[in-house]
């Protein structure tokens, strides 16, 4: 595996930019022909199990596991730095705040190892019994770790620098019931005692409870800090719509509710700013036309769905008076030609990537990446598929699905569950619909890039998908086989990206033009 | 007549039928049958005619018939058949002429009949169908009627059933409404059922847990451990502090700390908006006040009140401006100072704004008929002064351009170019020499001319005053010899002598104009006088100079001569002041010619004579 790494073949590099260049063109493209991304070098495949990849916080290190080992490269070099064993499969790893030591679950046995980075010799091993372990995590801190047993009978708090045990009973078994603030001073726990939700805030550095309160919700499915570490929200299960803002001291600040009996709330997202708080859901609100179309920022002329049932809506509550500042609908059709609707075309044969000279010339790439153009601009109006949602069944396909605001709080990136195909961003600062991106697949998942509004989207095919308000590119992973992209996960930086498959990895680069030289100057150094 | 014959005829056929009819039934006609047959068809009888009639009359009752017939034609109001009997008991002779008469009538009536029938015929049938027509009609109409009130049940019928159906769907739609109720009541009786169970459940499930905990927890379960190679050092360094209650007011404190930073954080950020959003009031204050303050004395002048004392707030506001400016932080009563003045600036300028536009609209509605708008004249006129200036321009600026190309034409070149201009210029000199030269001879023909001309003028007003001279002295001689026009002509002498005055006092131009000319001219000798004038006048008098010299001439010597009449004729282009005087002259000069004609017709002859000289 060294001997693998140590050669500069791993670095691919593959023609980048594929650009919607057909017909209209997209305001962007024509200012920067560039797009998301100068120029994209793909590493060679690793190997991976469980998608369990990661990068370190500090943005050194990847860490990645394979059946029972753990591997630790060079975030730059892909080198690899260091290499542990579990004691079986692991199904699940963190890296500590500090970036020195990682966890890994082995919830089968009820087992958490824990490495150290500095000292490879170092070790340790929780284990939790016949309690059981379904759920692992550190402390923000990097020196405690929070094991959830099955049944969730209590989590069990482990010090890494003293003996002690701290216990915490009664945690709530629900969709994200523990939630650290950004600074790490706090954590906010969902509890359930005598049938009643309650939230506990307790201070990390010595585990003690500073507020405990119950929440009005009759099944409390979800914590989550504001950015700012202040306001807690708290959605109800999604039986009810409703969703609660509480102080840091336990003050109940807002309760919003959109619309009772149907289904409720299916995901929360806060700004990074802690400005607003996207949510979304379910709507299957009957009767009446859905206010976010009688005010015209979504496109009219889906009556035809809306008939049946009103689009789905990611509502944004303001932080000053947590009310509703506008609904952001989610219609099967598209009307409006202002937004831009990106849709990925049925590609004619596959060109055959092989190695490009490197680096190569600017002016071929540019007519290369038009020849390749996988992204089309749709006139409107287009008509997204819709999936007919199973009204029989428990969890249906439909609502928001996903939601991320972009780093820079421009932006919102949503997914509606009965148009799996399409991603929807949001202009947050014109409160209206962007830009709408229509693949060929289901959206699997999508992420921000920590640094700039650029997302990057996979749909378990073997492309890669970026968006940035300069426009929109897909990329072919190269290399033999097919390389199903389940997954991604940016670097802290923003200049690189893991594509995740099911049993393989690899790190897609990107180069802005000014990035260039910088990135390359690093690997030198590393090489 | 014709229409009178179709309107009348049928009545009158229908009654001589039944009376006919009648009367052969009383009479027990024998041939009521026949006459019957006539009278219902008429065609066939011209053909059997004679068979009628041969059957009606035989031999043997010829008597009888004629008697029937005579009864008949009586009681239809013929005259009688026979002859007047003398007697009661002689037999009737039959009158041949009656019969004549009879049947002659009888066949016109027949005729008049027959044209009666065919147009009653005629008639009949037209009227047949019509009424034929009349009767589809109606049977169509009472189709269409059938038809229509047909419809009308079908569509109260569906008016009916829909009605129907409205209720129905009325009670479906209570039904389904109670229906949601109830739906929505079971709902929540089953929430609130499934709460309770899941409660229940959960209860139970609490209970197992804590049981499954106890179990799991106290089994002193040596698994539940954590094998650490050493403990490794807090990540900030320090080491574990112990809980008390001085950490748990240490957490409170922090806890409020960030909560207060927050606040503050956000309060600072909600300044720095107002801050900005009040910099922007302020700055659109000031631009209203400076905007509305120009305006301020129209409005007032208009009185209109509420902008008045707004105007007026307007100057207060714009003191405060800079007290407020001072102040600057967040206090109500400044807040409110400032929203209500920009309220009120907003609502004058909005009033200012609206007023505009309805003058706008004003004055689109009337045209230019307001006095303020400029007249169409005047606009026309400026529009024309602008063009011709625009004219002008253009002009200007296309000599300039002119100018400027010959320049650069000659800039271009070099100094071969420039001494050619030389040459040019002398040579133009040389030509303006000639050229002034020649105007200069020019000039001297003219005055040589002029000189010529002058001296002509003079000779002839000599030759003239020596004619006058010569003709008055002919005069004098010829009065000399009237001895018998004493008494008239004393008279006349005295009317001159009044006229002369009257007409120097009547005419000053006349009399102005010389002296002014020659003012040192007195009007002592007439001979001299003239002479005098005439020299005196402008070396190339004109034709009214000439004459008023003349004139002059005339009333200097007509105070000599005392019947000088003729320059008063030779003067047709003297008029207006003159007039008077000219009539006076004339009425002089009938005198005068009357006198002369009475005298000798010399006068006249010579008179005419002078006419003719005269241009």
């Amino acid at each position: 595996m060294h001997a693998s790494a140590r050669s500069p073949d791993w670095l691919r590099r593959s023609s980048s930019v594929t650009s919607g260049r057909g017909g209209a063109v997209a305001a962007g493209w024509v200012s920067r022909s560039w797009g998301p991304a100068a120029a994209m070098n793909f590493s060679e495949a690793f190997k991976l199990s469980s998608l369990l990849c990661k990068f370190s916080p500090d943005g050194k290190y990847l860490a990645s596991c394979v059946q029972y080992r753990l591997v630790v490269r060079d975030a730059n070099t892909l080198q690899i730095c260091q290499l542990y064993t579990c004691l079986d499969q692991i199904q699940h790893i963190e890296w500590s705040a500090d970036s020195l030591f990682i966890l890994c679950a082995l919830y089968k046995r009820g087992l958490v190892q824990v490495w150290s980075l500095e000292q490879p010799e170092w070790h340790c091993k929780i284990d939790e019994g016949s309690a059981g372990l379904v759920a692992s995590c550190w402390s923000p801190d990097g020196r405690h770790i929070l094991n959830t047993t099955e049944f969730h009978l209590r989590i069990t708090v482990w010090s890494l620098c003293t003996k002690s045990v701290s216990y915490i009973k009664y945690p709530k078994a629900c969709q994200q019931g523990i939630t650290f603030t950004r600074d790490g001073r706090y954590l906010a726990l969902a509890e359930r005692r005598d049938c009643k939700d309650y939230v506990s805030i307790l201070v990390c550095s010595d585990w003690q409870l500073l507020r405990h309160f119950d929440t009005d919700t009759q099944d409390l499915a979800g914590i989550e800090w504001a950015p700012n570490g202040c306001v807690l929200a708290a959605w109800d299960s999604c039986l009810e719509y409703k969703i609660l803002l509480y102080s840091l001291d336990g003050r109940l600040l807002s309760a919003f509710c959109a619309y009772e009996w149907s289904l409720g709330i299916k995901s929360v997202a806060w700004s990074p700013s802690s400005q607003f708080l996207a949510v979304g859901s379910y709507d299957g609100k009957v009767g009446g036309r859905p206010r976010g179309e009688a005010h015209g920022q979504c496109p009219s002329g889906s009556d035809h769905v809306a008939s049946t049932r009103p689009p789905p809506q990611v509502r944004i509550l303001n932080h000053v008076t947590w009310k509703m500042i506008t609904e952001f609908g989610h219609p099967a059709t598209i009307n409006n030609p202002k937004i831009v609707v990106y849709k990925e075309a049925e590609k004619s044969p596959p060109l055959v990537l092989g190695r490009l000279a490197f680096p190569p010339p600017r002016a071929a790439a540019g007519p290369l990446s038009s020849t390749e153009s996988e992204y089309e601009v749709a006139s409107v109006p287009v008509s997204l598929q819709t999936l007919k949602p199973a009204a029989d069944r428990a969890n249906p396909r439909i609502g928001i699905g996903a939601l991320a605001f972009s780093p820079d709080n421009c932006f919102l990136a949503t997914r509606s569950d009965s148009v799996p195909t399409a991603v929807w961003i949001w202009d947050i600062q014109k409160l209206r619909l962007l830009a709408v991106l229509e693949q060929l697949s289901a959206v699997r998942c999508f992420q921000w890039d920590p640094r700039q509004a650029r997302l990057a989207i996979c749909t378990g095919g073997g492309k890669v998908y970026l968006w940035s308000p300069a426009g929109c590119v897909s990329v072919q992973v190269p290399g033999e086989g097919d390389f199903q992209v389940l997954s991604v996960c940016w670097h802290l930086s923003g200049d690189s990206l893991a594509l995740l498959s099911k049993d393989h990895f690899c790190l897609c680069f990107l180069e802005t033009e000014q990035g260039v030289g910088t990135a390359f100057g690093q690997r030198g150094d590393h090489t | 007549m014709g229409d009178w014959m179709t309107v009348t005829d049928p009545g009158l056929s229908s009654e001589s039928k039944y009376i006919s009819q009648y009367t052969s039934e009383t009479k027990m006609s024998p041939s009521s049958l026949y006459s019957q047959q006539v009278l219902c068809s008429s065609i066939p009888l011209s053909k059997n005619v004679h068979s009628f009639f041969s059957a009606f009359c035989t031999e043997e009752n010829i008597e009888q018939s004629i008697s029937y017939l005579d009864q008949e034609l009586t009681t239809f109001g013929f005259p009688s058949l026979y002859e007047e009997s003398k007697g009661k008991e002689t037999k009737r002779e039959l009158n041949i002429v009656a019969v004549l008469n009879c049947m002659n009538e009888l066949l016109v009536l027949q005729r008049k009949n027959l044209l009666a029938q065919e147009n009653v015929e005629t008639q009949n049938l037209k009227l047949g169908s019509d009424m034929d027509h009349l009767q589809n009609c109606y049977a169509k109409l009472k189709e269409q009627l059938e038809t229509s009130r047909r419809e009308m049940i079908g569509l109260q019928e569906r008016d009916r059933q829909l009605q129907c159906k409205n209720r129905n769907l009325h009670q479906l739609l209570k039904n389904e409404k109670d229906e949601v109720q109830k739906l929505q009541n079971i709902i929540a009786s089953r929430a609130t059922q499934y709460n309770h169970d899941m409660k229940r459940k959960e209860r139970e499930y609490n209970k197992l847990k804590e049981r499954l905990h106890q179990l799991v927890m106290n089994k002193k379960d040596k698994k539940i451990a954590m094998e650490v190679l050493n403990y490794v050092g807090r990540a900030d360094g320090k080491r574990g502090s112990w809980r008390t209650g001085k950490t748990e007011a240490r957490n409170e404190d922090e806890m409020y700390k960030i909560l207060l930073n927050d606040y503050e954080y956000r309060q600072k950020q909600i300044l720095m908006e107002n801050a900005e959003l009040k910099k922007v009031l302020q700055q659109m204050k000031k631009e209203m006040i400076s905007l509305l303050s120009p305006q301020k004395q129209k409005p007032r002048e208009r009185a209109d009140d509420s902008t008045g004392t707004v105007i007026s707030d307007i100057e207060e506001d714009a003191g405060e401006l800079s007290r407020e400016s001072t102040w600057d932080l967040s206090c109500e009563t400044v807040r409110e100072q400032l929203t209500n003045s920009i309220r009120k600036q907003w609502r004058i300028l909005k009033s200012h704004v609206e007023k505009l536009d309805n003058q706008v609209s004003k004055v689109h509605l009337e045209g230019f008929n307001d006095e303020d708008v400029i007249s169409r004249q005047d606009h026309e006129q400026e529009t024309e002064k602008l063009e011709l200036e625009i004219q002008q321009c253009k002009e200007m600026i296309k000599t300039q351009q002119q100018l400027l190309q010959q320049q650069l034409a000659t800039a271009c070149d070099d100094d071969t170019t420039s001494l050619l201009r030389d040459c040019y210029l002398l040579e133009e000199k040389e030509r303006l020499k000639e050229e002034w030269s020649l105007f200069k001879e020019q000039k001297k023909n003219f005055e040589k001319e002029r000189r010529s001309f002058t001296e002509a003028a003079i000779r002839l007003g000599l030759e003239r005053k020596a004619f006058e001279e010569e003709r008055a002295s002919w005069l004098k001689q010829q009065f000399l010899n009237m001895t018998t026009f004493d008494h008239q002509n004393s008279e006349n002498v005295k009317l001159f002598s009044a006229f002369s005055g009257s007409s120097d006092r009547d005419n000053p131009t006349v009399h102005s104009r010389p002296r002014q000319k020659k003012p040192h001219g007195a009007p002592s000798g007439s001979p001299v006088c003239t002479s005098k004038l005439t020299k005196s006048l402008p070396a190339s008098p004109s034709t009214s100079d000439f004459c008023q010299t003349r004139s002059c001439v005339s009333e200097y010597s007509s105070s000599i001569s005392v019947l000088n009449t003729t320059p008063e004729e030779s003067k047709p282009n003297q008029v207006g002041r003159e007039c008077t005087n000219q009539k006076w002259s004339v009425a002089s000069r009938t005198d005068s010619q009357e006198a002369c004609c009475s005298g000798c017709s010399s006068t006249h002859a010579d008179a005419h004579i002078e006419k003719d000289d005269l241009p």
